[in-house]
């Protein structure tokens, strides 16, 4: 089942929005694996996977806005050797739709690839009933599931080719807003699982996963400039999360923050908490992100910076954290 | 082609060691959805016995037919069917329900063999189905696929999402069965909350509708011949069963749709179905 060598190229990827690219590239991974099928529920347009459509009339097939059937029908297009790509927005995925997603694609492992965008607060103006700042603490307890929150258009290009190159459900979670992007090419490593090191630092760690992470490494930027040394985790997937990028920057820095479009609870910064807690080792750390509340209406720029997850917010965080004592451990040095 | 008096005494020998089983199973384990699990016996043996190629030698098979039980509570009356064609050993349904046997009540595709999808959550078989029955136009294979419904299942609104995307898509690669037996846990499907007119409910989503007795091998092998045959709807047979068929004490009573049997009243039950 497993599709090796995929390629694509994209021209001027630093002006398309995650969704735009990711529908860009999804066509051209199509043109070279028949097995590729796209469905959406009444979003097709919305979600960019109508570029698939467009192009492949007959492996496309809207399910109308009847999300649970839609992943149900996946699970059985799997059964037939397909690869189903689904996409509709995170909310209706990972919450409406929770236990067909768990039931008939964890469950069954079934090989659907779940595109689900507007997620996190991306969709700021449409209100609550259209955030997703849950998706990543449901879809983390799924077993078989792997949970993928890119943070610009290069990288989800990179994590739509990467996840169907594995025999495995995979959830990609992408903003709808357009960021700019965070890398400057499509010219880095890009493994599943794996953290990218943004930035070298020695005094604090930034981990971050989706639309937040440029701020993270303006912050980064910002702060090297008054003397503090950074590092930026880039934590692209945050299930199977890289534990050991967590722990290596626990040893060298002591202090971490979390930085994710969503609840606090459950998501990027549970997992990493997670991680250091079954370490027995100590460290300050702090999350931001949604502190159990319900968004705002408001542009998805103006969110990240209500919610202190842009570079203000996460510098705001740092000055704070670096104040913050941290308990002597004599061992330290001897356990690495 | 109609059955043939020997091929329809077959079948009829065979669902009544299914029922058999299903009661010795019940036994054994403490307790099953034994009402269920016979309402909808006659069916499964039609389609494992007569329609469906498959080949237990090789239960993956890519050309096989598919088949989903979306009420999933039938698992025990499933397992009776696999184990009796040596998907597995028959032996091994003795561990039913058991702490870590690969049988629990509903049953599991990647623990039990001949099982083509995990269900048990009701609402989702159909939705399986159509997805099932589109892969294979989509990759342009002739098997068929077939799925069992249960009436009380019905009340699930992804149910009727899925009618409305077979009908919407064509797909007649498909052939759905209701086991109206009129009961669900809480009572007679009609108190609880009313399916009636089923069968304009049906057609209303672009369906054709065929009503059996189910528990009638005639009808049944011509319901399923009309539902091959047809090309362009999905086809649904509504088969009127009875809960707890084949036990006279059971038949019709909501209080069997999940009970044990100790060893005299599966006597008891294993007289009944004898008669």
């Amino acid at each position: 089942m497993t599709t090796m060598g995929l390629t694509w190229t994209v021209a001027d990827a630093d002006h398309m929005t995650q969704a735009e690219i990711y529908g860009e590239v999804l066509t051209q991974l199509a043109d070279q694996d028949e097995r590729i099928v796209g469905l959406s529920a009444d979003l097709a347009k919305s979600t960019k996977i109508g570029k698939l459509q467009e192009k492949y009339p007959n492996r496309f097939f809207n399910m109308g806005i009847a999300e649970n059937n839609m992943f149900a029908v996946a699970s059985g297009m799997a059964e037939a050797g397909l690869i189903p790509v689904v996409s509709t927005f995170a909310v209706f995925t990972a919450l409406r739709s929770a236990e067909f997603v768990r039931t008939d694609i964890c469950y069954q492992k079934r090989n659907v690839k779940i595109i689900a965008t507007h997620s996190g607060t991306s969709f700021g103006q449409a209100g609550t009933t259209h955030h997703c700042t849950e998706d990543l603490a449901v879809l983390r307890t799924f077993p078989h599931m792997i949970v993928m929150a890119p943070a610009d258009a290069y990288e989800t290009a990179k994590a739509v080719t990467a996840s169907l190159e594995i025999d495995s459900p995979v959830y990609i979670r992408i903003g709808r807003s357009f960021e700019p992007p965070l890398h400057k090419s499509l010219d880095f490593d890009f493994e599943i699982g794996k953290a990218i090191e943004l930035h070298e630092g020695t005094d604090v760690t930034v981990i971050s996963c989706g639309r937040p992470t440029v701020g993270a490494l303006e912050a980064a930027e910002i702060a090297k400039q008054n003397g503090i040394s950074v590092r930026v985790l880039d934590m692209h997937t945050v299930k199977p999360i890289d534990a050991d990028a967590i722990m290596k920057a626990v040893m060298d820095t002591r202090r971490i923050i979390t930085v994710e479009d969503h609840s606090v609870i459950g998501g990027l910064g549970s997992a990493v908490a997670e991680v250091i807690a079954a370490s027995g080792k100590a460290c300050a750390m702090r999350r931001i992100g949604l502190q159990d509340e319900f968004a705002i209406v408001g542009y998805p720029d103006d969110l990240l910076h209500v919610y202190k997850m842009d570079a203000d917010g996460i510098l705001e965080t740092m000055q704070e954290l670096l104040k913050a004592e941290i308990e002597e451990d004599d061992d330290w040095e001897d356990e690495d | 082609m109609p059955l043939d008096a020997k091929e329809k005494k077959k079948l009829q020998e065979k669902a009544r060691q299914i029922r058999e089983d299903i009661v010795h199973i019940t036994e054994k384990c403490g307790g099953s959805h034994v009402g269920g699990a016979l309402s909808q016996t006659d069916i499964l043996v039609i389609l494992y016995h007569k329609f469906m190629k498959i080949d237990p030698k090789n239960p993956r098979w890519e050309d096989r037919d598919r088949f989903i039980l979306s009420k999933g509570h039938g698992g025990v009356g499933h397992a009776a069917v696999l184990g009796d064609l040596e998907y597995f050993d028959k032996e091994s349904l003795n561990d039913f329900n058991k702490t870590g046997s690969p049988f629990g009540m509903h049953l599991d595709m990647h623990k039990v063999q001949g099982v083509d999808a995990s269900t048990g959550s009701l609402g989702h078989g159909i939705g399986l189905g159509v997805g099932m029955a589109l892969g294979a136009r989509v990759i342009g294979k002739d098997w068929h696929t077939y799925v069992v419904l249960g009436d009380g299942e019905l009340n699930e609104g992804s149910v009727w999402e899925a009618a409305m995307s077979a009908a919407h898509y064509k797909v007649t690669n498909l052939t759905v069965f209701v086991d109206r037996n009129m009961l669900m846990i809480d009572g007679p499907t009609e108190e609880v909350m009313s399916l009636e007119p089923l069968d304009k409910k049906w057609e209303a989503f672009g369906w054709r509708v065929i009503a059996v007795d189910g528990h009638d091998f005639d009808q049944l092998n011509d319901a399923i011949e009309q539902s091959l045959a047809e090309t362009e709807k999905p086809v649904v047979i509504l088969a009127n069963t009875v809960k707890g068929k084949g036990i006279d004490w059971m038949e019709g009573k909501v209080e069997w749709h999940y009970a044990g049997l100790d060893s005299d009243m599966a006597k008891k039950a294993l007289d009944s179905i004898k008669k």
